[in-house]
């Protein structure tokens, strides 16, 4: 747990040579991360796929900025609320689908969810402000501030009791909370709860058979792993005070789906990694055009260099999907453990090779984050 | 015997679209006893142990269990009275290791209904590893505590079933055919743990085909055919009986 803290609050400098360590996306690692870390606890626990988990997170980003609104600048009362509120909607939501089981289950929360992102663009715009996305604006009450100061000029931005919440220390105020809700995930997956929804999932009807009302035990779960949604929305907003309903999409749901399949469905680290890689993709793959590619194959004879670039263009840029779709498949097809099996791999192979030749072996927890951020290269 | 009743199955009717799979069943069973049930294929065997753990509801009639209906409960609720049974293919959790397998039973007994103490850590739970610790010494599968219950032998994983539903302490077992398709070797073997079973004095109803496992365990044997009882008796007197010669040879088969 010590060694995972440092790694995590050491990222902006191990991320570095990857070119990833801006605050930017350090957040979007540590905040995809909590959110990934509660699908996990759902998906890799109980077997039981969601898509509607995009709606939970909307749901806490939207919470989060009203919060901003009405209430404080102040990040804690937001992230609160918009763990509360998402609770609930996972309670009404988890209520009504987990009267099924397998593909009905996925599918009851699919429509959930994009009844959810429909009624964000219609009828509840005066909530959610449609298209545009819900803004702080100059008007807002925030009756809480208003008890200690004037209004300022300008926005106002996100707090943690004077602390701003952008840059870098939005990502550590991110990174603690992720450490901490990665360390609840983890007394989940030891605790008799845990071991009971790995029944649930292994034989469910064992598990009536054996006098186990499996119900509130899947509700539980769903609940959890809503709020743990609701808490990355949340954080998105406080980090960024804007909400939109794009965020409730279908698309929004596939990709932590995405995210902790390639990592490892019901391990601990791999949600974290799958988020690693996929953001890494998004941000700094997307981003590499003809003119790098160009300076990266310069040593190269003109015609040879051309070709390459011809090739290479189709997997970065704009083409970014396809690497991450074949990288996805390759998993699916060749490692169902996800990337965290693969590195298994590698790590035993490595200690075995290590053994023969009478050496000790000194891997720990970093060295695994460090190949995994290669794998994503 | 003839002491009080555990389980009263009354005009019990169960039809599958025009099949009457139960037909009016009437069966009893004596505190104590081990009472086995025999019976050509599609006799309704099956269906009267699902009728029993709240897999099926009868359509008429009623069961009762220690004096209390217990017709149309979970299959939850009435294994929280005391019913558990070991099924005809093993049902047990094949992605988890064996000492899971069976702590998940033991558990059961303490947190079956959902309670926010089901949070507990594991490590607090000693007196729940110790039971299922001593269950899985007696199925002599102690050396594999670790071992994926999935990559079992069959044998063993009927084993591991009958483990976990004893260490719920169960006050009626069922057990549908727990010798099927064993190995001369293993039956025996399930034949002396299922004795051993048998001086605790704990109730039991075993469905099975193989005679000798039959006349070597039950006090009381009750023959089913076409959904309904059509004779009882001491294994000695079934032997005997003319009219479950015809049920087995034919004539009575569906």
């Amino acid at each position: 747990m010590a060694i995972f803290s440092v790694v995590v609050l050491t990222m902006p400098l191990w991320m570095q040579p990857f070119g990833a360590a801006y605050p930017d996306i350090l957040q979007k690692f540590v905040i995809f991360g909590v959110f990934a870390i509660g699908y996990n606890i759902l998906f890799g626990l109980t077997g039981y796929l969601s898509f509607g988990h995009a709606a939970f997170l909307g749901v806490g980003s939207y919470t989060a900025v009203w919060s901003f609104k009405l209430l404080t600048m102040n990040i804690v009362p937001a992230i609160i609320l918009s763990v509360v509120m998402s609770g609930i909607f996972a309670v009404a939501m988890g209520y009504v689908a987990l009267r099924r089981s397998g593909i009905y289950f996925s599918i009851l929360t699919l429509a959930f969810a994009q009844m959810c992102y429909n009624l964000a663009y219609s009828v509840l715009t005066p909530i959610t402000n449609g298209e545009t996305g819900l803004q702080l604006a100059k008007s807002d009450p925030r009756i809480i501030d208003r008890l200690f100061s004037e209004a300022g000029e300008g926005l106002p931005s996100t707090t943690l009791f004077g602390i701003e919440t952008s840059g870098y220390s939005g990502f550590y105020i991110s990174a603690v909370i992720m450490i901490i809700v990665f360390y609840i995930s983890l007394k989940i997956f030891n605790s008799s709860f845990g071991l009971k929804l790995k029944a649930i999932k292994a034989n469910q009807n064992r598990m009536r058979y054996l006098g186990f009302n499996t119900k509130p035990y899947l509700l539980s779960a769903f609940v959890i792993s809503g709020m743990y949604a609701g808490l990355a929305g949340g954080l998105l907003a406080a980090t960024d005070p804007l909400a939109g309903a794009e965020r409730m999409q279908w698309t929004a749901s596939g990709e932590v789906i995405l995210m902790t399949i390639l990592g490892g469905v019901g391990t601990l680290f791999g949600p974290l990694l799958g988020v690693i890689i996929i953001k890494y993709f998004e941000n700094i793959f997307s981003a590499v055009n003809q003119l790098d590619l160009h300076s990266l194959y310069a040593i190269f004879p003109a015609w040879l260099e051309n070709s390459l670039v011809a090739i290479s263009s189709l997997f970065v840029g704009e083409g970014w999907h396809m690497t991450l779709g074949l990288l996805f498949m390759f998993v699916v097809a060749f490692l169902p453990g996800g990337v965290l099996e693969g590195l298994q791999l590698i790590y035993k192979k490595i200690k075995t090779r290590l053994i023969k030749n009478n050496k000790s072996t000194g891997t720990d927890t970093d060295t695994k984050q460090e190949t995994g951020a290669n794998h994503g290269e | 015997m003839g002491s009080k009743a555990v389980l009263q199955v009354t005009n019990v009717l169960k039809t599958f679209g025009g099949l009457k799979a139960l037909n009016n069943l009437n069966l009893t069973i004596e505190e104590g006893t081990v009472h086995a049930i025999i019976g050509p294929n599609g006799a309704g065997k099956s269906t009267l142990l699902n009728v029993c753990i709240g897999q099926l509801t009868p359509d008429t009639g009623s069961v009762e269990f220690d004096g209390k209906n217990i017709t149309g409960l979970e299959p939850h609720e009435i294994s929280q009275r005391g019913i558990s049974r070991v099924f005809q293919t093993p049902q047990i959790f094949e992605e988890l290791d064996i000492l899971q397998n069976v702590m998940i039973p033991a558990l059961a007994h303490l947190d079956g209904q959902f309670t926010f103490n089901a949070v507990k850590d594991l490590r607090h739970r000693d007196d729940v590893k110790r039971a299922a610790m001593e269950i899985i010494e007696q199925m002599n599968l102690a050396d594999q505590l670790h071992d994926r219950a999935g990559a079992m032998s069959r044998g063993n994983k009927r084993r591991l079933e009958l483990a976990m539903c004893l260490v719920q302490k169960p006050k009626l077992l069922l057990l549908d055919e727990p010798t099927a398709g064993m190995a001369r070797a293993d039956t025996n073997q399930t034949i002396e743990i299922l004795k051993k079973i048998k001086a605790t004095g704990m109730t039991k109803v075993i469905i099975e085909h193989d005679m000798n496992v039959v006349f070597s365990l039950a006090d009381r044997v009750s023959v089913l055919a076409q959904g309904t009882i059509i004779a009882e008796g001491t294994p000695a007197e079934i032997r005997e009986s003319e009219i479950v010669k015809e049920a087995y040879l034919g004539g009575a088969k569906i």
